[in-house]
């Protein structure tokens, strides 16, 4: 358990350091808010009926995008080879990361939700169910994410083909967050979203710890 | 480094061990066997698996036939937890601290940070613990490396190069870690070109391993 903890809170100094990193996501996610009513045009009943949907395509396309940094650090410098001595498995060495990951990543979007929501011209209500399934939803996404980065950590210029690996894995994540938000008859979708964050998050430590493994071999 | 207090006592056998890179089998049956208390000398020219034969030791590379054992007198053994690998990459954080980047790999191999202290007077970088990693030279990076293995006490060293990028007195100083790890009981796996610099009495023995044709 201390070394559980030791890897969330260096991943979390580390980036806390580094700064930039996490600085940039959010800014990307802010910055298609931004652009969006530029070219959609100034209807606010317009923008506000596709809010949503445009708070989630720019969060997924925000994690994506810091993917590549869950493993390729470690693996550079050699600290992803001496995790498989450490006191505790590979997996919840996983499991570490990837939780760090979702703080990083993740959180910094839901804090900086309230910016879309003005840009976008949300109302309170859609705004506040948005940052809900959000909240349910990421942990997919960054699980998923681990899974892809852990199957490409190994290629030196494998940037861009975790994201497309894993993109037909997040398609119903994405499909269950926006269904989510519709007022009415979203109570499955947000019990789905919930169940398949959960499973997804179980399970996913243990395949990207068997692709760390192979990696190295 | 005081002698303290004995180590778990490990035995190293390996036998028929084949491990193959790419296309080329690299080692072809080997055996060999290495107690408590002794050093391993793996020499050979660049390329003739070295570092493949430290890493399958390590459980990194999957061996293509035979086994590795590592035995000892508990219920556990041959856990992975109870080796050290010192590879080429130091896995030293530049933007943390010395101590920082030894305090993680304390609580991260279930070491002590009692042992911090003492492990970075022996590494010789007390004077350097609130620097960060990134401003040290290689060779002090290597030293950095080197008290990795201090503040989590394992039976089992695998070293790829130990003295690599150190200075003459850092040869010095990774020849008192070995001679104290061994007196203690522990058990050394190096590759190296250089001689190390152990006192007598010491257990060792060489394994030199030729480029296959």
């Amino acid at each position: 358990m201390r070394a559980f903890t030791a890897l969330i809170a260096r991943d979390l100094r580390l980036s806390l350091r580094i700064g930039g990193e996490a600085l940039t996501l959010v800014l990307f996610f802010v910055m298609i808010g931004v652009i969006v009513p530029f070219a959609i045009g100034p209807d606010k009943g317009q923008l506000a009926r596709l809010a949503p949907g445009i708070v989630w395509i720019a969060a997924f396309l925000s994690m994506l995008l810091g993917l590549d940094r869950l493993f390729r650090n470690d693996d550079d410098d050699g600290s992803l080879l001496l995790f498989r001595h450490a006191a505790i498995p590979l997996e919840a060495i996983v499991a570490a990361k990837t939780i760090a990951h979702w703080l990083l990543t993740a959180l910094p979007l839901l804090v900086a939700t309230p910016v879309l929501a003005i840009l976008l011209a949300m109302d309170f209500e859609s705004w506040w169910r948005t940052t809900f399934s959000l909240l349910l939803g990421t942990p997919a996404l960054v699980a998923f994410g681990a899974l892809g980065a852990a199957v490409t950590v190994s290629l030196r210029r494998g940037g861009l083909i975790a994201p497309v690996l894993i993109l037909p894995l997040c398609v119903p994540v994405l499909i269950f967050g926006v269904g989510a938000i519709s007022g009415g008859s979203s109570g499955p979708a947000l019990l789905f979203l919930a169940a398949i964050s959960l499973v997804v998050s179980t399970f996913a430590p243990f395949a990207a710890a068997l692709a760390l493994r192979v990696a190295g071999d | 480094m005081s002698p303290s207090h004995a180590l778990p006592q490990r035995r190293l056998k390996v036998s028929g061990l084949c491990c193959r890179r790419g296309e080329r089998l690299l080692i072809d049956q080997l055996d060999f066997e290495v107690a408590a208390g002794e050093i391993l000398l793996l020499r050979g020219p660049n390329g003739a698996g070295k570092t493949t034969l430290l890493l399958a030791l390590a459980g990194v590379v999957r061996p293509e036939a035979g086994s590795i054992a590592l035995t000892g007198g508990e219920a556990d053994a041959g856990s992975m937890s109870d080796l050290h690998l010192l590879g080429h990459r130091a896995a030293v954080k530049p933007r943390l601290t010395v101590a920082e980047n030894l305090r993680f790999w304390a609580d991260m191999n279930g070491g002590e940070r009692a042992l911090i202290e003492p492990a970075l007077v022996a590494a010789g970088l007390a004077h350097a613990e609130a620097l960060e990693a990134g401003h040290l030279s290689a060779g002090q990076t290597r030293r950095l490396a080197l008290a990795r293995l201090l503040v989590a006490e394992r039976p089992v060293w695998l070293l790829d190069e130990p003295t690599a990028a150190l200075d003459s007195d850092g040869e010095l100083l990774v020849g008192r870690l070995l001679d104290a790890h061994l007196l203690r009981g522990g058990l050394v796996v190096a590759a190296t070109h250089h001689d190390l610099a152990l006192r007598p009495p010491v257990r060792l023995r060489t394994l030199t391993l030729g480029v296959p044709a």
